[in-house]
């Protein structure tokens, strides 16, 4: 039972819950076996497993009552990097040393609220920033995959490795993530699994731990493109906390699942996506993606993305440049880690805080984005890079008149060995294909559709119109049957 | 009129622009729902916002973008429809946020004017360059501790608006008038309670001076937070008098920031240009660029009340004021209120003089302003009807306010209680006349013979008799009646 139970899917799960077959105590116990049988992925940093029991057993009395939500019962991950009240939230970082915060987050709040229970916090990247999870306060996850033949560790991709591990090992159900650049999108696709980032604006940033204020954006990682319909639409809606959350009604995305018809769907190909040096399986399963497509109905659209090749850099500015405001406020002065020397002054605490609390690529990030901001830089890196911007959107504004979803590959390359592709410009580069659209603030999703020559995992990005989210979801679910993919569980 | 000051090399005159922040009146904070009170206890008004808690955000406060337009309207300055809330970065204890969020390129608030009225009587108009709306921080506390500093962040996130003006004062009088109107008018409109002592409202001066005749902008130094109109006066003449001195010793002025030492009325280096913060303001990705329409500006227009210039002109040429009188009783909206009420019914110069004169008199001596007089408008207005239907003469008048100063009774109960009616019966006037004639022969027979002045002496005599309390008027005209007999 212990084994089955963790290879649910969310929608699945459900139907047994409703059946009697299981009780959502069961699911969570056979999880919490599942954690403890796979510590060396070091996918959780915090468990909360006594909460969780509880929390199945008020479930499962709930249920009995008839009032259950859309997750009711669903043992789910949750990426360190939103608040949970009562329940130690660092972002992976140092600096944030055993800060509890008193507040709940809106996305947790909302996603216990449908029923949902966190089983504990999952490892990410510090602060969001990296896209190997090597980055960790808490140190590295592993990807559960290892190429065929070779015990190598690979990474599971970042920033949210923790959560991508985690789904992917069967160690939840469901996991919630953050993406800023791809921080979603990535480790999905190195970890087999979905990955779905929705339109900026669409999940409040309340609570989250800022990374780029103007990219972050929630996002859920599951076994399925429907589980994913479902969990993201318990963690959606407009919040008045947060001044860029978009006031928009949230459609009941899992109602789309029940005729998959894309006929006549205009899918873009964009041919800036087409980059030199690229492994050929990834155009391979690109290609087969759009031939699933063209099978189900759709009409394939070749398109044009001119200012594809300037998102990278802009995106290393804008970030940046967000995070190391974003940043300023950890001190050392009111919580989280205080480095002091007697009789040394408040800059030289900020100095001795701020250099042991904060890793390598936290403080490199921190330092380009201070640079890009400074007098007689403004306009040539953080003003010019905002244009470009501009100019990334209008690309994806003019393609949307002609399609209605785009497809391209998740990433360059599959997962690659913990250790590898290091050096900072390199593991940038990981980020080419799901940086436009961050960007842009538009829905995208990674659906696992092929394995590399090793045998690791390969995804297949859909991008959509904003708030558009039920077409991305419908044209990855074509997507994923057409693959049958076979994850790990 | 400018200050001039006298150096060996020539005459220089003085140039000065203000930066005021005035706090916004809000209950609550400008991006947080945390209240404003003042003086409650340390770290008492602090939500998550405002500590700056991780995954916090801020939401504008709808009121104090209302207060700020009201504001900019009251200057006469133009709303910008569309502005932007920055991120200012810097490092300090008491900035939560390591960042404060206020308004850069794009501000609320353009271009306004306000009218000074110097004790002459002179008008001189002054630019307004910019309003925005800004955080304030929190406070630090260096002596609560010999190795410590602690932080009251109350204050924190507290809405304040930035009036800057244009560099076009030419005398620390006209700096100190400038703060002057610019508070009343904050008060008049409620956007501010304008309140010095408690902080509500402070100052930057930028000072730079140049030979008289010259219109050149030398470099100029920033005098941070001047708390008083005394200090914001002072701060200005040293400092005006250390650029000459500096400039005439063949010197140059580098362009720096100065602290004001109130004890030793002088100022001096904060921090210079080269230790100048750079502060990397760009756009708060946390908040929506602030678009506000036409109709919410119209609304607010017309609610916005009788401000003191329209206010000094209505006294003017309504009213029949002098300039200055005018100038005095509208400057605070409350002495206004207060004049208004005693005018009803009243001669306007009468009551401005009873005002401005008598009333502030008192006011000024025993420590008390307008909002607690001990005497009410009401019962001011009750004294002025006792004078006009002759019950008691002006003279006595003066006395029953006293009585009414210090006992807080009203009029009539005072003239009452002590008898003070006016004589304005003839037979009992003349039976005065007569004792006082009767008593001086000689006089009455020195005055027939053409000794006019002493006219005065027989009034005199007639109102010591009476204990002040004949009508004056109708003593005139008996006594020269009775004396050319």
């Amino acid at each position: 039972m212990t084994n089955s139970l963790t290879k649910l899917t969310i929608s699945s799960a459900l139907d047994g819950l409703a059946k009697g077959e299981f009780t959502s105590r069961e699911l969570v116990e056979s999880h919490i076996s599942a954690i403890e049988k796979h510590r060396d992925l070091n996918a959780y940093i915090v468990d909360t497993f006594d909460s969780a029991l509880k929390a199945a057993n008020d479930s499962d009395s709930r249920r009995k009552s008839g009032k259950i939500g859309l997750m009711e019962g669903l043992p789910v991950g949750v990426k360190d990097l939103f608040c949970t009240k009562d329940v130690r939230s660092t972002s992976c970082s140092h600096i944030l040393d055993g800060f509890t915060p008193t507040y709940e987050s809106t996305v947790t709040s909302k996603l216990f609220s449908s029923g949902a229970i966190m089983l504990g916090k999952t490892n990410m990247d510090e602060f969001a920033m990296g896209s190997t999870n090597t980055t960790s306060h808490y140190g590295s996850v592993k990807n559960p995959w290892k190429r065929k033949g070779d015990a190598t560790e690979l990474v599971p991709g970042g920033s949210s490795g923790g959560s991508a591990a985690a789904v992917a090992a069967g160690l939840c159900l469901g996991a919630l993530g953050s993406d800023t650049g791809g921080s979603v999108r990535q480790p999905a696709a190195f970890c087999g699994v979905v990955g779905m980032k929705p339109t900026y604006g669409m999940c409040s940033r309340w609570g989250m731990i800022a990374f780029a204020s103007s990219l972050d954006q929630a996002g859920v990682f599951t076994r399925s493109v429907k589980d994913a319909a479902i969990m993201l639409e318990a963690i959606s809606g407009h919040d008045a906390k947060d001044s860029t959350s978009a006031p928009v009604e949230i459609p009941q995305f899992s109602k789309i699942f029940a005729d998959l018809n894309i006929k006549g769907l205009k899918v873009g190909i964009p041919k800036e996506y087409r980059q030199d040096g690229m492994p050929s399986e990834i155009d391979t399963l690109w290609k087969q993606g759009a031939e699933w497509l063209k099978d189900a109905g759709a009409k394939i659209v070749d398109i044009s993305l001119p200012h594809t090749k300037y998102a990278l850099p802009t995106y290393y500015i804008i970030a940046p440049a967000e995070a190391s405001a974003n940043l300023a406020r950890y001190d050392g002065v009111r919580y989280g880690l205080r480095v002091e020397e007697k009789g040394g002054s408040l800059d030289d605490m900020y100095e001795l805080t701020r250099s042991a609390g904060f890793g390598a690529e936290v403080k490199r990030r921190i330092m380009i984005g201070t640079y890009v901001l400074s007098a007689g830089y403004y306009d040539a890196y953080y003003k010019k890079a905002q244009r470009v911007r501009t100019l990334v959107s209008r690309d994806f504004a003019q393609s949307f008149e002609k399609v209605d979803v785009i497809l391209t590959p998740t990433t360059p390359s599959p997962a690659f060995a913990i250790g590898e592709k290091m050096d900072p410009v390199t593991m940038y580069l990981n980020d080419v294909f799901t940086v436009p659209a961050s960007l842009a603030g538009l829905p995208g999703i990674s659906v696992p559709a092929g394995f590399s020559a090793q045998g690791t995992p390969l995804g297949l990005q859909i991008i959509g119109k904003a708030f558009d989210e039920e077409t991305v979801f419908k044209t990855a679910a074509v997507v994923e049957r057409a693959a049958g993919f076979k994850g790990i569980v | 009129m400018s200050q001039i000051i006298k150096g060996n090399t020539g005459d220089w005159e003085v140039v000065i622009g203000l930066e005021v922040h005035a706090q916004i009146s809000s209950k609550s904070k400008l991006f947080s729902g945390s209240s404003t009170l003042f003086g409650g206890e340390p770290n008492s008004q602090v939500s998550t916002v405002d500590a700056a808690m991780p995954g916090m955000l801020p939401v504008l406060n709808e009121e104090c973008v209302k207060q700020a337009v009201r504001t900019g309207l009251a200057l006469k300055a133009k709303i910008n429809h569309h502005s932007v809330f920055d991120r200012k970065n810097y490092f300090y204890a008491d900035l939560p946020q390591g960042y404060q969020i206020s308004q850069f390129l794009d501000p609320i608030v353009g271009e306004g004017t306000i009218i000074i009225d110097m004790k002459d009587g002179s008008s001189r108009s002054i630019g307004v360059e910019r309003i925005h709306m800004e955080q304030d921080a929190g406070k630090s506390m260096h002596d609560q501790s010999p190795d410590s500093t602690f932080i009251d962040l109350n204050r924190s996130g507290i809405a304040l608006m930035e009036i800057v003006s244009k560099p076009d004062m030419r005398s620390s009088e006209e700096a100190m008038e400038y703060m002057k109107k610019l508070r009343s008018i904050v008060r008049y409109i409620g956007s501010c309670d304008g309140d010095m002592e408690k902080g509500s409202m402070r100052c930057d001066a930028n000072v730079s001076v140049r030979p008289v005749g010259s219109t050149e902008l030398r470099t100029r130094c920033e005098i941070k937070n001047l708390n008083s109109m005394r200090f914001l006066q002072q701060a200005i003449n040293y400092e005006a008098n250390r650029h000459v001195e500096v400039y005439e010793s063949g010197g140059k002025i580098a362009q720096e920031t100065r602290l004001f030492d109130s004890s030793k009325i002088e100022t001096r280096t904060m921090r210079t240009k080269e230790d100048a913060h750079d502060y990397r303001y760009f756009p708060d990705p946390d908040l929506l660029p602030l678009e506000i329409s036409e109709e919410f500006i119209r609304k607010l227009r017309e609610d916005l009340p009788e401000l003191p210039d329209e206010k000094k002109e209505r006294y003017i040429v309504n009213l029949g004021l002098s300039p200055y009188d005018a100038s005095v009783l509208v400057a605070d909206k409350k002495t206004a209120e207060y004049f208004e009420l005693v005018a009803k019914g009243h001669d306007a110069k009468m009551a401005a003089n009873w005002v401005t004169a008598e009333l502030f008199g008192r006011l000024n001596k025993s420590g008390h302003d307008i909002e607690n007089s001990p005497v009410s408008a009401k019962a001011l207005s009750g004294l002025l009807d006792l004078i006009n239907d002759n019950t008691i003469s002006g003279k006595m008048a003066k006395d029953v306010f006293d009585a009414m100063f210090e006992t807080g009774k009203d009029a009539a109960t005072i003239v009452d209680e002590r008898g003070l009616k006016q004589v304005t019966d003839t037979g009992a006037i003349e039976k005065v006349i007569d004792d006082i004639m009767a008593a001086n022969q000689d006089k009455v027979t020195e005055y027939r013979g053409g000794k006019d002045k002493l006219f005065g002496f027989f009034v005199g005599q007639a109102m010591k008799a009476s204990g002040g309390a004949v009508n004056p008027q109708a003593l005139n005209e008996l006594l020269k009646k009775k004396l050319a007999a």
